[in-house]
């Protein structure tokens, strides 16, 4: 079979979508597929790009993988640009000279910030904010300069602005038009955001148009007319976007009058073989700069290729977002342009908020709104507007602040199955629906399946609505009951206890349980009550409750032997305690490795042997690591400010601090820390439950990440704290979960079970929306209090030490426990390395 | 006395009552190597102790087969669909404490004894348990 052979131009997000939809498809293979991509690296995550500032990674931001178009089959030629477009002979040749024919072409070159010509503008201190490149180019100068200005307060330009502070400078946004993001708010909703955003430091300046930029003293100067100015030390602009048209336009293709590739509704260009797709496309004379649409003009062209007949046919423009930590939400027709509209508007000055709606003649359809303030109305309200849902009886019921939670609700069941839930993806109400009809019964699932909520995550407390209604609707008794002798969730369970202020198992079994308990309840409630009262795991009533693991404090390896893992906080050990580990590990002939925990473990302790070890590890000033826990494991850090070049907090100090301050906590499951003492990230505190990494201010927090079978970047939780916020976020931060995940369930998977997910997550914790915080903090503060060595007081109490018998019945040690030696140390020997010993079989 | 042997089996004492914990299990060795017949060799047994179940006490092989590992004493007891089992530690398979199968593995048994207790004296009988 001959290939058709497709090339790809432009490798942005919207052309990374197109060879990752396609990749997914049988007809894949009827394609030879070549990527010109004019980047010097594939396709990242422009979205999020103002995330580079924050701490995320050009790797973190990447969606384009080289291994993964390899994989895929796709030759990518990366930081070579096409140059030309013969039509004639179908074929184009780049800027490195490479001339390649086609059969079917794809323009996918997305655009480029639109500089206004004011005189000054090439100054070396003035950039744009749409590459990583430009942002390195950004964070160098603004490391010698105090002050920045945003030229365009639009929603892009508010968001540089957000940057330009976040590095510490004094931020200045300078707009033309009398109000900031004219395009999506009204009057009203944009004189609410420059309030808002001015009280976050930021000065906004509107109805100013620059004269002129000019160097004066090392410095620029603005000229505005009407005879102001500012003096600032560097200029972002931001002042709209216009489509990468030039090799489309040169090569004949159709442009529109204000720029644009012309494209029908199979996405095609003027030129059948040609298709156009993303920011460089004009669709109805309209260019669509945001990435739903361009997704879906991606999947259009791909179904054209394969002879289906989708069509793209406009898309919604419709935002939510957050700017420098205001909420703001634009639906459809916000200015009320279309004859007859009628509008509702609330505003609540004293706590800033600000919503519009605006209606049809009739006061049936929605046909916009404006949220500042308070997006909590977005998702209802756009589901109204995209389904043509008939509006309630008294439409300001909407937007109004709810009397009793009297908020008529609009259920997802009020939707058709062909409501969009998921722009993103392109998902409806009906596929989520077959997910879950087809087997997927959590959040979680129905998210992997669909890739529903995976892109900006605006529709997460949408989707969840769905899939609740339709596993209700399924009868699917959600069945969430720990396990069979209780029937509860382990939430439940922890207030139970908390409540009846339970102290043991027994109790709990006797008053809420029934059976004997198995090895899911026993262990889980040895953790709850753990958490609440911390009692020594070994004392009386809790004997039996826990995994092996926990019982005898150690990890049991595959032969039966023990593990032993003592703390070292931060990792930072002295020399003296470093040959200590060394001298009872060659006492006791164990095996010893450095973990990736930063810590030591020696390993083929038998189980008699564990006091003994522990005793003298215990003279030698060490403490238990709980290695066997599910609880705090380790703190990893990195040498920070106090030796490394970089580093500017002592990443150190704060890594012993917080490893002290959590050792011993009770968990669901285990929790991992790690503090770095700059943007370097040495210490991969971004793959850490809880990550903290140092600013020139303080610290950024992020928070569930994880390494393992499934690993989860951190997410950025809060930025710039001082010592006493950074540690009074992660009290209740560790409280909140230890309360509330289930079983097992580490900080990452529960985050994404959690409504709300992130921003919920904030609500509770920095916003304190719950009021449980000081609860939150005395719960933790308790659990601090009450810490002790269980190793400690282990050697110390006779009756505890009675379990490290081996037999209860003699002080002989288990001769089926054998060892051999490897690399000049013990290992378990393998079944044909032991002399069979004579016990019956 | 919560079990008797119904035949005369050669009844070890293996410890005391105290040495047994509650809710949990301990290990003893058991056997002979300088006998002969049923108390020929060694064995490790492991013993349990229920309180509030009946029977109270339960001996069972100490090792399990399927992790080569003598570590079923150290075993979490877990009651499955109403019967008391010990999940082993190492890969979590369930062992009936009543007569040792094993719930994930039909083809796997582990030995019972019966377990008496004379006063605080705790004894096994090594009978090899036909089942
Ligand atoms: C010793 C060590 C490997 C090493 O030689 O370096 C290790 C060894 C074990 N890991 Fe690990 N993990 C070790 C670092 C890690 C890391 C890396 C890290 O922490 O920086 C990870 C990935 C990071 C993460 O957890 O997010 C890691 C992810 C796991 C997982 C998968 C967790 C997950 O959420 O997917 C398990 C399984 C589990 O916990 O259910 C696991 C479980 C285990 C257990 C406990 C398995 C078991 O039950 O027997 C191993 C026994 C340890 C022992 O006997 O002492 N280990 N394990 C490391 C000990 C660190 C320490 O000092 O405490
Ligand atoms: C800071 C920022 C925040 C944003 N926030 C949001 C948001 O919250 N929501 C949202 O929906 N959208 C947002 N956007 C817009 C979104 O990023 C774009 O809609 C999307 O990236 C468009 O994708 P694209 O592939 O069409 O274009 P691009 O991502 O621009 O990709 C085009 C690629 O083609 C390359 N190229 C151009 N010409 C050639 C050539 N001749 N040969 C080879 N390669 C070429 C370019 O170098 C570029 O790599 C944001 C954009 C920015 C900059
Ligand atoms: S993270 Fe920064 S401070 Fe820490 S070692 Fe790396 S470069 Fe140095
Ligand atoms: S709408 Fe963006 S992830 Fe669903």
């Amino acid at each position: 079979m001959v290939k058709q052979k497709l090339i790809v131009i432009g490798n942005g997000m919207v052309g990374h979508h197109f060879l990752e939809q396609l990749a997914a498809r049988p007809e894949r293979a009827l394609f030879e597929v070549t990527v010109f991509c004019a980047e010097p690296r594939p396709a990242y995550d422009r979205v999020h790009l103002s995330e580079y500032f924050a701490g995320r990674s050009a790797e973190d931001l990447a969606m384009g993988k080289v291994d993964q178009y390899r994989e895929w089959g796709y030759e990518l030629l990366l930081n070579d640009a096409v140059a030309s477009i013969n039509r004639k002979e179908k074929t184009i040749i780049s800027a490195s000279g490479t001339t390649r024919p086609y059969d079917h072409l794809i323009l996918a070159t997305g655009s480029y910030p639109f500089v206004p010509p004011i005189p000054g503008h090439e100054h070396a201190r003035c950039f744009v904010y749409r590459t990583l490149e430009d942002l390195d180019a950004i964070r160098a100068a603004s490391e010698d300069a105090r002050c920045g200005v945003v030229v365009g307060g639009g929603l892009l330009g508010l968001e540089a602005a957000n940057a330009l502070r976040e590095l510490g400078l004094e931020a200045h946004v300078v707009e033309f038009a009398p109000g900031l993001m004219s395009v999506q708010l009204d009057g009203g909703g944009s004189e609410l955001l420059k309030n808002k955003i001015e009280d976050l430091g930021v000065t906004v300046h509107t109805d100013t148009a620059t004269e002129l930029i000019e160097e004066v003293g090392g410095r620029l100067r603005m000229q505005f007319r009407g005879d102001r100015e500012l003096v600032t030390d560097l200029i972002v602009f931001s002042a709209g976007i216009r489509p990468e048209d030039k090799l489309a336009g040169s090569a004949g293709l159709e442009l529109g009058e204000r720029g644009g590739i012309v494209i029908d509704e199979a996405c095609r260009t003027s030129d059948p073989h040609i298709f156009a797709i993303g920011e460089c496309a004009l669709y109805d004379n309209r260019i669509f700069g945001l990435v739903a649409p361009g997704y879906s003009m991606a999947r259009t062209a791909i179904a054209r290729l394969c002879g289906e007949s989708a069509s793209f046919t406009g898309a919604d423009m419709s935002t939510k977002l957050k700017l420098l930590g205001v909420e703001v939400g634009s639906i459809g027709d916000a200015h009320g342009r279309a004859e007859g509209a009628s509008a509702i508007t609330f505003v609540d000055e004293q706590a800033g908020v600000y919503k519009r709606i605006i209606m049809d003649g009739a006061g049936k359809k929605l046909l916009g709104a404006v949220l500042v303030g308070d997006t909590g109305d977005y998702d209802q309200l756009l589901q109204y507007h995209l389904n043509g849902i008939e509006l309630p009886e008294q439409p300001e019921q909407l937007i109004l602040p709810a009397v009793d939670g009297e908020t008529p609700a609009l259920g997802a069941g009020a939707l058709p199955a062909t409501a969009t839930i998921c722009s993103c993806h392109n998902v409806s109400k009906g596929q989520i629906m077959e997910a879950v009809q087809g087997g997927c019964c959590s959040l979680g699932e129905v998210k992997e399946q669909t890739c529903a909520a995976t892109g900006c995550g605006g529709c997460a407390a949408l989707l969840k609505n769905v899939v609740d209604e339709e596993l209700a609707a399924l009868g699917v008794e959600v069945n969430n009951h720990l396990c069979p002798h209780f029937e509860f969730t382990r939430q439940e369970l922890f207030h139970i206890v908390q409540v009846g202020e339970i102290q043991t198992f027994d109790e709990l079994l006797e008053k809420h349980g029934r059976g004997h308990g198995c090895e899911i309840c026993k262990p889980t409630v040895a953790s709850i009550l753990a958490s609440l009262w911390n009692d020594h795991i070994h004392s009386k009533p809790h004997v039996g409750l826990q995994d092996t693991n926990d019982t005898f404090m150690a990890n049991m390896q595959k032969n039966g032997s023990y593990s032993v893992v003592p703390r070292v906080p931060g990792g930072e050990i002295t020399p003296d305690r470093l040959i200590v580990l060394g001298q009872v590990a060659k006492k006791y002939n164990l095996y010893t490795k450095i973990t990736g925990g930063q810590r030591v473990d020696l390993f083929g302790a038998r189980l008699e042997q564990l006091p003994e070890i522990w005793r003298e590890l215990i003279d030698a000033g060490f403490e238990t690591g709980h290695a066997y826990g599910k609880s705090l494991r380790t703190v990893k850090s990195c040498v920070g400010s106090t030796w490394c070049r970089f580093g500017v907090q002592d990443s150190v100090g704060m890594a012993l601090h917080i490893e002290n301050r959590y050792k011993g906590l009770r968990s669901p499951h285990k929790i991992k820390m790690a503090v770095s003492g700059c943007t370097r990230e040495c210490a991969e505190a971004q793959s850490k439950d809880v990550g903290v990494i140092a600013t020139e201010n303080g610290w950024n927090l992020f928070v569930c990440g994880n390494g393992g079978m499934r690993p989860r970047h951190a997410d950025l939780f809060a930025t710039d704290l001082d010592d006493e916020t950074l540690v009074r976020y992660i009290d209740r931060f560790l409280m909140f979960y230890v309360r509330t995940a289930d079983k097992l369930q580490r900080t990452s998977v529960w985050l994404e079970n959690l409504e709300g997910g992130l921003d919920y997550l904030r609500e509770v914790i920095i916003e304190d929306k719950l009021g449980i915080g000081a609860e939150l903090e005395e719960q933790m503060a308790r659990v601090i209090g009450t810490y002790q060595c269980e190793w400690k007081t282990a050697i110390n109490d006779p009756e505890m030490l009675k379990r490290f018998r081996q037999f209860v019945n003699t002080d002989e040690p288990d001769e089926k426990i054998v060892f051999v030696e490897e690399r000049g140390q013990p290992r378990p020997a393998r079944d044909d390395e032991v002399v069979k010993i004579a016990e019956p079989a | 006395m919560n079990q008797v042997a119904i035949n005369p089996a050669p009844w070890q004492p293996v410890c005391q009552r105290s040495d047994l914990v509650a809710n949990s299990g301990v290990c003893a060795l058991m056997g002979d190597p300088s006998a002969t017949g049923p108390l020929a060799g060694r064995r490790s047994i492991a013993l349990f102790f229920i309180p509030h179940a009946t029977p109270q006490f339960y001996a069972i092989d100490n090792w399990d087969p399927i992790a080569g590992a003598g570590v079923i004493a150290r075993g979490l007891v877990a009651e499955i669909d109403g019967e008391l089992t010990v999940a082993s530690p190492l890969y979590k398979h369930h062992f009936r404490l009543r007569d040792g199968a094993c719930l994930e593995d039909s083809n796997v048994c582990l030995r019972t004894y019966p377990v008496a207790l004379d006063g605080d004296c705790v004894s096994v009988a090594l009978a090899p348990d036909r089942q």
